[in-house]
């Protein structure tokens, strides 16, 4: 003979309630449950990129809140193959597989978050006048396209992988073009930023650099949606 | 009269001892049957070939960062120099598709290349020569299956004289000679399977075992720990119950450290969570069982009596506990309780750690310093991390943080230093 189904089930809320109630004792003290979220496993970026993604004013790190998916995805592959160079972030991403690298992208491009003010205030007015005919004209006589014709007219980039050019200090970006010049930092060819960074003089480059930094960032900037075609370059992270 | 006398008797001495040692280095070598053409690959082999260059985690040396498949080029420093791994993909020029399989075996058994050459044993043949002759013609089946790759073996760069073949010779005359994997019968046949993963292709040895001044690891202390070259990184003894011994783990803790990365006691961090992603996270269940059987019979050492932990000062403590506040115990709990997610452990206690605890503290100072994350696999696809807190604090306070962490929550365990923080950054 089997006991009724009714007579097993009251023992057994009995001990399902004694024993939520024992657990719930016990977290008393505790510290809530991890959560699930994206937020919580990126914690370890924003020891440099800042909360959220959002470097701070006077950092040497790139923001990379709001920055198109397809864009830190090529930047998260190309730390961990080598065609980009900073040893925390390879090591970060070199045992993570494609999937979990385009859900951290998906995840940083999603963010909207307020800009800084600009870091740049006070440059020299040749500087700066220099540095803005580089971005919004080019150079045609050296080969250097504008910076607008790819990143977009308000340089806000153009998804889906044409990162936007302000909001970043002045620091990074001189790095990124004395990377390209060397050979330490490349993307998948045809390397149209390498190209442009050894057309540039030092000059240029400080002065592009400057102009950048200095500019104010709207609330909200989204990332263009298309861009005139063709680029005035190839570029292999651009299909 | 007196001294030809002794340089002639030196000079047979030396002979005697060249001739010696030319014997040591290619005795147990068989006869080179066959050519390149003469090796027919199943596609069982192929597939086998293709498993067992996982196991052996072949790709971790010879594919370089971004670079082609098993084209090589990668280097591997050591403290006699630089070792370039070598192409094996069947390129005719460049790779291993001149080789013959009696080639490719002599290579992993013996440790001679197919010109003849002497091989550095950071290729680890001195594990590799237990690999069953079936298993090496897998392997090669499988590599020869590969696109071939033309891209020139870079030259290694080692100081002198570890560069010379002599010296490379002597070393092998002292420290290697050719095994195979005997069954030990008392043992069950999962149990041998497990010994054989580990010991031989699995080469765990290579970071799990103490190095001598020669840079051979020591058979008699199997497995009990080693600090791998100049990584910083301390691969803890899996032979004893303080460090990494799994004797008393639960064998699914076992099976999911080195199938997720992620255990309720640990999660793989450094080079061990280079190992899971690139190598044990595929193997099967059945091998994975039996490198668990064997890794949990391994005898375990004694806890040593560590050096009794000096008292902090006060002032020091103080300081040590306000730097965990500041920046450990938002994840890991007021008091190193560690943290859970709905999966289970997200965040490692730090009571009772072994990592931290640890005789050398070069891990924890590096976990510190760098962060990390656990690979990411199939059982643990979306991993939580640690920041790197090298960019934040100095030296001192880490020595400091550190110091706290070894002697709080009634862990015991030396002091670390500003100057030990410094060496292993």
């Amino acid at each position: 003979m089997t006991a009724p189904p009714s007579l097993l089930r009251l023992p057994l809320r009995v001990a399902t309630a004694l024993a939520s109630a024992a657990m719930s004792a016990a977290m008393a003290g505790a510290p809530p449950p991890v959560p699930d979220t994206m937020a919580q496993r990126m914690q370890p970026c924003s020891a440099c990129h800042g909360k959220e993604g959002r470097a701070t004013q006077q950092g040497f790190f790139p923001r990379i809140a709001g920055k198109p998916a397809g864009y830190l995805y090529n930047q998260l592959d190309n730390f961990r193959s080598g065609r980009r160079a900073y040893p925390t972030m390879t090591y970060f991403v070199e045992q993570m597989s494609d999937d979990y690298l385009r859900e951290i992208a998906a995840y940083f491009a999603s963010l909207d978050l307020p800009y800084a003010p600009p870091q740049t205030v006070g440059a020299p007015a040749d500087e700066i006048a220099r540095g803005e005919a580089l971005v919004r004209q080019g150079d045609a006589a050296h080969g250097i396209p504008a910076c607008t014709q790819c990143h977009g007219a308000e340089m806000t980039g153009v998804l889906p992988a044409i990162p936007g050019l302000l909001g970043l200090p002045r620091g990074y970006l001189v790095e990124q073009f004395g990377a390209w010049r060397t050979g330490q930092r490349k993307a998948l060819a045809p390397d149209c930023m390498a190209q442009v960074a050894t057309a540039l003089t030092p000059a240029d480059i400080t002065a592009v650099a400057t102009w950048l930094s200095a500019q104010p960032v709207a609330v909200g900037p989204a990332a263009a949606g298309t861009l005139a075609r063709p680029l005035p370059l190839a570029c292999g992270s651009v299909p | 009269m007196r001294a030809s006398r002794v340089a002639a008797l030196l000079a047979v001495l030396l002979l005697a001892a060249a001739v010696l040692v030319g014997w040591l280095n290619v005795r147990g070598e068989e006869p080179l049957a066959g050519d390149a053409a003469s090796f027919v690959a199943t596609p069982e082999q192929v597939a086998r070939g293709a498993y067992l260059a996982r196991a052996g985690n072949c790709a971790a040396c010879h594919t370089d960062r971004g670079g082609a498949a098993y084209a090589g080029g990668k280097g591997i420093a050591t403290p006699f120099g630089t070792v370039f791994a070598s192409n094996l993909t069947p390129d005719a020029r460049t790779g291993i598709g001149g080789w013959s399989a009696a080639q490719f075996w002599r290579a992993l058994h013996n440790g001679r290349s197919a010109d003849g050459r002497l091989l550095y044993p950071a290729f680890p043949y001195p594990n590799f020569t237990e690999i069953t002759r079936p298993d090496a013609d897998a392997l090669f089946a499988f590599l020869r299956s590969q696109v071939p790759v033309a891209q020139v073996n870079r030259s290694h760069e080692l100081r002198f004289p570890y560069g010379l073949q002599a010296s490379l010779a002597v070393w092998r005359a002292l420290f290697f000679s050719p095994g195979v994997y005997e069954p030990v019968v008392e043992r069950s046949v999962q149990w041998n399977r497990g010994a054989y993963l580990v010991r031989a292709l699995g080469h765990c040895a290579a970071c799990h075992s103490p190095r001598n001044a020669f840079g051979a690891t020591r058979e008699s202390l199997e497995l009990s720990g080693g600090l791998i070259p100049l990584q910083n990184w301390y691969a803890p003894s899996l032979a004893s119950s303080a460090e990494a011994g799994v004797a008393d783990w639960p064998a699914a803790d076992v099976a999911a450290l080195l199938q997720t990365g992620l255990a309720p006691r640990g999660a793989a961090l450094g080079p061990m969570a280079e190992v899971v992603f690139r190598s044990t996270q595929y193997l099967s269940n059945a091998d994975i069982a039996a490198m668990t059987e064997f890794l949990k019979s391994l005898p375990q050492t004694p806890p040593h009596a560590a050096a009794p932990a000096a008292a902090m000062a006060p002032q020091v403590r103080v300081h040590g506990e306000a730097l965990y506040k500041d920046h450990c115990a938002a994840c890991h709990g007021a008091n190193g309780e560690g943290a859970s997610g709905p999966d289970g452990v997200v965040y490692a206690p730090l009571a009772g750690n072994r990592k931290v605890l640890l005789d050398t503290p070069a891990n924890l100072i590096h976990i510190i310093v760098n962060g990390g994350f656990p690979p990411s696999t199939p059982g643990d696809p979306r991993p939580y991390g640690m920041p790197p807190f090298g960019p934040s604090l100095k030296d001192d306070e880490i020595a400091v943080l550190a110091s706290y962490l070894r002697s709080a929550w009634g862990n015991a365990a030396p002091a670390v230093s500003a100057l030990d923080v410094l060496e292993a950054r």
